[in-house]
């Protein structure tokens, strides 16, 4: 009757269950409570007993086994349903006024499951990997505390059942973000860097809300189900309100997944430990605003406007950050481009309608980039030590610099050859994983006539190659620029690194596989994972082919899919085969002998200049403006003129009086009194 | 009414020399004691008035006298506590109510 | 348990409220210095513990005012004392009497002189506030509006900081001057009563149905609104906050953002607008007043952007904030009126907790100023997670309370100012631009100055204030709808009153600005 914190409104953790198909998903709420148990128990430790490591090490990795071991189980359960509905679980009412309500609840379908079962499996294998990384930190508990934490808004962010939820999520992984770049907030140039993720990324959460809050004007509804099944009979096809609800989506996509122009952020995030650069600023955060867009397929495939934005801007993204990539010198940043670009074939994907394709590129990307990022962790961790132990230059621009390093290969064999593995998975040479869900982006390209973004991506494709050929020659070949002394004390990672290693370059290998298009020559058609997610993108997909039609089976300089999948990986492995050779070659000076290039490749060095732009056109005048409001409009205008000025005015009229009538004599005052007595008594006697 | 007029002159000089008093004197306690006189001159006036006007006017006398007692209980405190800061009851060495 | 149950249903409750903690404060000027503040403290705590079942007794739904008393006081002048709660209010007579025995707790050490005054003071505003919130007779309103003011100019004046007689001057006159121009419009209120009805009256329920001719309705309303406004504070009336909250003590500071802005607000809500809905409607004026509040959501952002004084940065963050809750108010659409209301309570909360976590640094270090701290996750870890939880709740992290509220305020002003709502939702941009670099300087960075190598943690007693804030930050972001269900119905309801009062009440003759000349209520009767 009085309602309020009783159980009648909280229906515990069990749920309503809105029943379809034949799907029961198993514990869905645990997949999320896990992490955020290993959450408060890690930050409990991290404040009363930071030094129980044996501890943290249980907790932080354990729990996300036991999530991914529950995303096991209900994929497997999802697997065994066939083709079932969404399943909804919802366990309380968030926020409810009038017709507005927003339950805390978890959609359980195709999309969101296998997210969660990416998510769980890349964060396992980084936090094992973690504990081996972390190892000396005296920040341990409090690492995976945040970790763990991250991981939690991670799977609300994939799992959420409506919009504000999924915002609950991404704020909160923009969040941990901010804690985890800043992780060794001593040194400024991190907190900077923490600090400029999360203002950028609110950029992005603006446009997000803006979404929101125009979807629930035009459609009336904040839940996924409800806003898909109403919005294409609510909202005209192409017409603006869809233009304008994507496009604000979009923006939140692009601050939350570094597109251009707010790319800005994820270069400078690679302050943070490199496990977290894997995970979060590779693997899992970085994806959001791809699952987003595949999320909110119907809307977006309402709104061809928007598509091509976001095509192009996936397309643009990819050829830029790539072109960066080829210049840069720190190993981390190399990778962190290489990511943008990477996510800018995501985009590609799904603004051309190629959902399951975005996604495909998604899950294999998490995989091999999350290596490569381990990998350069193992490398960075390696050289550090050793340095260190030698007595030389450890700091962070010393250990992470490419032209420091080379010929490690013989030092760090796990990781060498793990690394290989990854960079070969990238530049998309058969069979490994990248292979396969890239081809998939480019022949969307051109099957959709879009040859202008078809042949950036195969450039693209080709830059790729080279850069991360680059990377590894810099990196493992040719003379070791690293000094005698300290190559004596440069150690293979422990196994607890290397075993994760071996995991993600098995994974490499095989998760291309779970979807091999029929086009390709002489290989079995498996279409797997369109198979799988086609009832997530099937309201999507029955728009686009209301509206647009059918992809052709050509590209448009002729040929089929699988004579130009052939063609790009010749190219690419043509890219490889020169830039080893030629690289293996070439002497580098060292970091502090180096001399910066200039032209064309210091243009690339300097990445286009992005972040001098921004500084000296944004960030400087707004600066100035800032203090200008304050100075001069609010102090002195406001304050100064109309505040203190009616004061002042007030206060000059009372010295004025004060001087001529108030002389301070009590005599003069009772004289003056007397006379206006004498002067009323005058007035009433005549 | 025998005295009449004689009285109201008198509570008239009475109340000039008060005033005058107050207007010249520089003394605090003096100026204090010329306000009583004042007042008592007011006083005077009521009384002689009130054969003619009725009891109300000896009913006021009483309020002024009370009022006259708090007003003497704190303006010689006032006097006092300002004797203690300044070691002078001069009215011109003192100029606090100009602001 | 019927009697308890009767009590809460019965005005005896609010009565008690409201006088309870003055009359405390009486007895405080009483007590011996070293234990008074013991015994503010526990009168405090009593005040709280009974009010909070007031929360569950309150009847959701009831839309009506419950609690209602009126009793004549100066009947020649129908003047009653009628109070009531309603949804409207109910949280806010919370709050108030949440933060009073926290505001206690943080003066505890920061208080050192002249004691039995200063929670004399503290306890009387109390009085002040909660009468503003149930007051419901414009006279009695007006009454208890001043008598916050007192209390207020003195804490400010006697306990502030070094340049606290020029904050304390500047915020009494600065609001005095506000709530006199109240005081006239609502005598002409009063007599345009008396003439249409024949019968003196302030009741609020009266007076709403006083019609005003067209051309009076606009000045009285920005009688009114002028009051409020400074009192929001709206830009460009905001200046005497950042002085007032930089020379307040703590405890003065947590209740000036907490609840004194909110009385503005509230006045607004309460008042301003559904004794005046036609001009509340009108394009014209809800243009003007949501260009203020957008100014004072961009503008005091950016001017916070660069404050080098902690206080004064938090300060500016709460004009901006404001400026969310006003926008929602003029909205108008049950869902941003919901958002405003349960918005003041979050930014109650954690501005209030904000303030709270300066003046600890405060006593710890005796500075404000931004570029004196750094790298303080090292030696005060605890501090240092209240200080990012708090600052979080304040940005509109989602799963803190602020974002319920700025969500609800955005969504609902959206559905009908679309093109003001992009802009002032901007401002969820520059919140964080504000406040993260001012933990990143404070919180982050390396630990360089060799003061704050040595810094306490905090004490149990300050943990004891700052949990509870920060554990109803996280209830009221997750678990809002005990909260929102209380709200929604009085706000919905007051957007509809509104809506249908311009249709309802007819316009007397148009352009009549001499009072006499307004309809006669003996005629009438």
């Amino acid at each position: 009757m009085v309602g309020g914190f009783g159980l009648n409104t909280v229906s515990g953790l069990a749920g309503q269950v809105a029943e379809g198909g034949g799907f029961n998903p198993f514990l869905p709420a645990w997949i999320i409570l896990f992490p955020f148990i290993g959450f408060v128990v890690n930050a409990a430790i991290a404040f009363l007993a930071p030094n129980q490591r044996r501890r943290v090490s249980l907790v932080g990795p354990g729990v996300l086994g036991l999530a991914l071991a529950l995303a096991v189980i209900n994929f497997v359960l999802l697997l065994g349903a066939g083709e079932s509905e969404p399943v909804v679980r919802s366990y309380w009412t968030w926020i409810e006024v009038g017709h507005l309500r927003i339950d805390a609840a978890l959609q359980l379908d195709q999309l969101s499951i296998f997210m969660a079962l990416v998510v769980t499996a890349v964060s396992f294998v980084i936090h094992v990997y973690s504990v081996g990384y972390m190892q000396k930190d005296p920040g341990y508990a409090r690492y995976f505390a945040y970790l763990n934490l991250f991981v939690f808004f991670m799977l609300v962010l994939v799992l959420a059942a409506n919009f504000p939820l999924v915002f609950v999520g991404w704020e909160g992984v923009g969040l941990c973000s901010y804690l985890l770049i800043g992780f060794w907030y001593s040194d400024p140039k991190k907190s900077a860097a923490g600090l400029k993720a999360f203002v950028v990324n609110r950029i992005g959460d603006f446009g997000f809300l803006m979404g929101m809050f125009a979807i629930f004007a035009y459609v009336g509804s904040l839940d996924f189900i409800a806003v898909f099944e109403i919005a294409p009979r609510a909202l005209q096809y192409g017409g603006a309100a869809v233009t304008m609800i994507t496009l604000f989506l979009f923006l939140g996509c692009v601050g939350k997944s570094a597109q251009i122009p707010l790319f800005v952020w994820l270069p400078d995030a690679m302050e943070g430990p490199t496990p977290v650069s894997a995970l979060i600023h590779a693997a899992t955060m970085v994806t959001a605003g791809v699952y987003l867009i595949a999320r909110a397929g119907v809307l977006f495939a309402l709104a061809p406007l928007t598509m091509n934005v976001v095509a192009i801007t996936g397309a643009a993204t990819a050829f830029i950050a790539a072109t960066i990539a080829v210049q840069q010198v720190d190993i981390k940043r190399v990778i962190a481009y290489s990511t943008i670009s990477q996510l800018g074939y995501m985009f590609l994907a799904v603004g051309l309608g190629a959902f399951t394709a975005g996604i495909f590129h998604l899950a294999t990307h998490a995989v091999f980039k999350a290596l490569l990022f381990l990998a350069s962790g193992a490398v960075i961790h390696a050289l550090h030590d050793a340095l260190h132990n030698a007595r030389e230059d450890a700091s962070e621009a010393a250990s992470q610099d490419m032209r420091n390093m080379g010929g490690l290969r013989t030092y760090l064999p796990t990781t060498y050859r793990t690394a290989w593995v990854a960079a070969l998975a990238l530049a998309g040479v058969f069979p490994l994983a990248g292979f396969f869900s890239k081809d998939e982006i480019l022949w969307a390209a051109a099957a959709h006539g879009q040859t202008v973004l078809w042949v950036i991506g195969v450039v693209t494709a080709v830059l790729t190659a080279g850069y991360i050929t680059r990377w590894i020659v810099m990196v493992f070949h040719g003379e070791s620029r690293v000094s005698s002394k300290a190559r004596k004390h440069l150690q293979p990672a422990a196994r607890v690194m290397g075993i994760p290693l071996i995991v993600l370059g098995v994974g490499s290998l095989l998760a291309g596989w779970m979807n091999v298009s029929g086009a390709l020559p002489l290989l079995p058609e498996f279409t797997w994972l369109h198979d799988f997610l086609h009832p997530s993108f099937a309201g999507a997909e029955s728009v686009l082919a209301a509206h647009v039609g059918e992809p052709s089976h050509a590209a448009p300089l002729g040929g089929g899919e699988g004579t130009w999948a052939v063609i790009s990986t010749v190219l690419a492995a043509v890219a490889i085969v020169a830039v080893f050779r030629i690289l293996s070659e070439r002497k580098y000076a060292r970091a502090k002998d180096a001399v910066a290039p200039t032209g064309v490749m210091g243009f690339l060095y300097h990445k286009w200049y992005v972040d001098e732009v921004y500084d000296a056109l944004i960030i400087r005048p707004f600066q100035a403006l800032a203090r200008f409001c304050w100075r001069v409009i609010d102090r002195a205008l406001i304050d100064g003129v109309m505040v203190n000025g009616t004061a002042a005015v007030t206060r000059v009229m009372g010295r004025i009086g004060s001087f001529v009538i108030q002389t301070g004599y009590v005599g003069s005052y009772v004289l003056v009194f007397l006379l206006g007595v004498l002067i009323v008594l005058g007035a009433v006697a005549f | 009414m025998p005295l009449l007029q004689e009285s109201l002159a008198l509570s008239a000089i009475l109340f000039v020399v008060g005033t005058v008093g107050v207007l010249i004197r520089r003394n605090a306690i003096v100026m204090f004691m010329c306000i009583e006189l004042m007042l008592n001159a007011v006083n005077l006036t009521l009384v002689a008035l009130s054969r003619q006007v009725g009891i109300e006017g000896q009913i006021f006398v009483l309020f002024v006298m009370t009022v006259a007692a708090a007003e003497a209980a704190v303006g010689l405190a006032i006097i006092i506590s300002i004797f203690r800061h300044y070691e002078s009851v001069d009215v011109q060495h003192f100029r606090l109510l100009r602001w | 348990m019927t009697l308890i149950s009767d009590l809460y249903h019965s005005h005896w409750i609010v009565t008690f409220l409201v006088f309870f903690p003055g009359l405390a404060g009486l007895l405080c000027l009483f007590i011996p210095a070293r234990r008074v503040k013991r015994v503010a403290f526990y009168a405090a705590l009593i005040e709280f513990l009974v009010s909070a079942p007031l929360f569950w007794t309150f009847t959701i739904g009831d839309t009506s005012f419950q609690n209602f008393v009126s009793i004549p006081w100066v009947p020649d002048w129908g003047i009653a004392y009628s109070v009531g709660v309603d949804g409207i209010s109910l949280l806010l007579i919370l709050l108030t009497t949440f933060l009073l025995p926290i505001s206690v707790l943080v003066s505890w050490e920061q208080i050192n002189e002249k004691e039995p005054a200063y929670y004399a003071m503290l306890l009387l505003l109390g009085t002040g506030m909660l009468g503003v919130f149930v007051a419901l007779d414009l006279f009695l309103f007006y009454v208890f509006w001043e008598v916050t003011l007192i209390p207020m100019y003195f804490l400010i004046g006697v306990w502030g900081h070094n340049r606290r007689i020029y904050a304390a001057v500047k915020f009494f006159l600065y609001t005095a001057f506000g709530s006199l121009l109240m005081l006239v419009a609502l005598l002409v209120l009063f007599w345009l009563h008396l003439d249409q009805f024949g019968v003196p009256s302030f009741a609020y329920a009266d007076l709403l149905r006083v019609s005003v001719p067209v051309a009076l309705r606009y000045w009285l309303f920005l009688g009114f609104a002028l009051a409020f406004a400074i009192k929001v504070p709206l830009f460009p009336f905001h200046t005497w906050l950042p002085d007032a909250h930089v020379e307040a003590p703590t405890a003065g500071s947590v209740l000036l953002a907490a609840v004194l802005l909110k009385m503005g607000v509230y006045g607004f809500l309460r008042f301003a607008i559904p004794l005046f809905p036609e001009v509340a409607l009108d394009q014209r004026v809800i243009l003007v007043m949501l260009v203020l509040c957008l100014l004072g959501i961009i503008y005091t952002a950016w001017v916070a952007a660069v404050q080098p004084n902690i206080k004064k940065l938090i300060a500016y963050t709460s004009v901006a904030h404001l400026g969310f809750i006003v926008l929602g108010i003029f909205a108008m659409t049950g869902a941003s009126v919901t958002g405003g209301i349960i918005q003041m309570v979050n930014h109650g909360l954690s501005t209030g907790t904000l303030f709270i976590l300066a003046g600890l640094l405060y006593q710890r270090r005796h500075t404000y100023e931004i570029s004196d701290y750094g790298g303080l996750a090292k030696v005060v870890p605890l501090f240092c997670a209240a200080l990012v939880v708090t600052a979080l709740a304040s940005i509109g992290l989602p799963g803190l309370n602020g974002f319920v509220g700025e969500f609800l305020i955005l969504l609902g002003a959206f559905q009908k100012y679309p093109w003001m709502t992009l802009l002032s939702a901007t401002g969820v941009i520059f919140a964080a631009y504000y406040l993260l670099p001012m933990i990143r300087r404070v919180v982050w960075n390396a630990l360089d100055k060799p003061e704050n190598e040595k810094l306490i943690d905090l004490t149990r007693l300050e943990l004891a204030v700052v949990v509870p804030l920060l554990l109803l930050m996280v209830l009221m972001g997750v678990y809002p709808k005990p909260f929102l269900d209380r709200i929604a119905p009085s706000a919905e309801a007051l957007a509809e009153q509104i809506y249908s009062a311009r249709q309802l009440r007819h316009d007397p003759v148009e352009g009549r600005l001499v009072l006499r000349d307004a309809p006669s209520g003996r005629e009438r009767r």
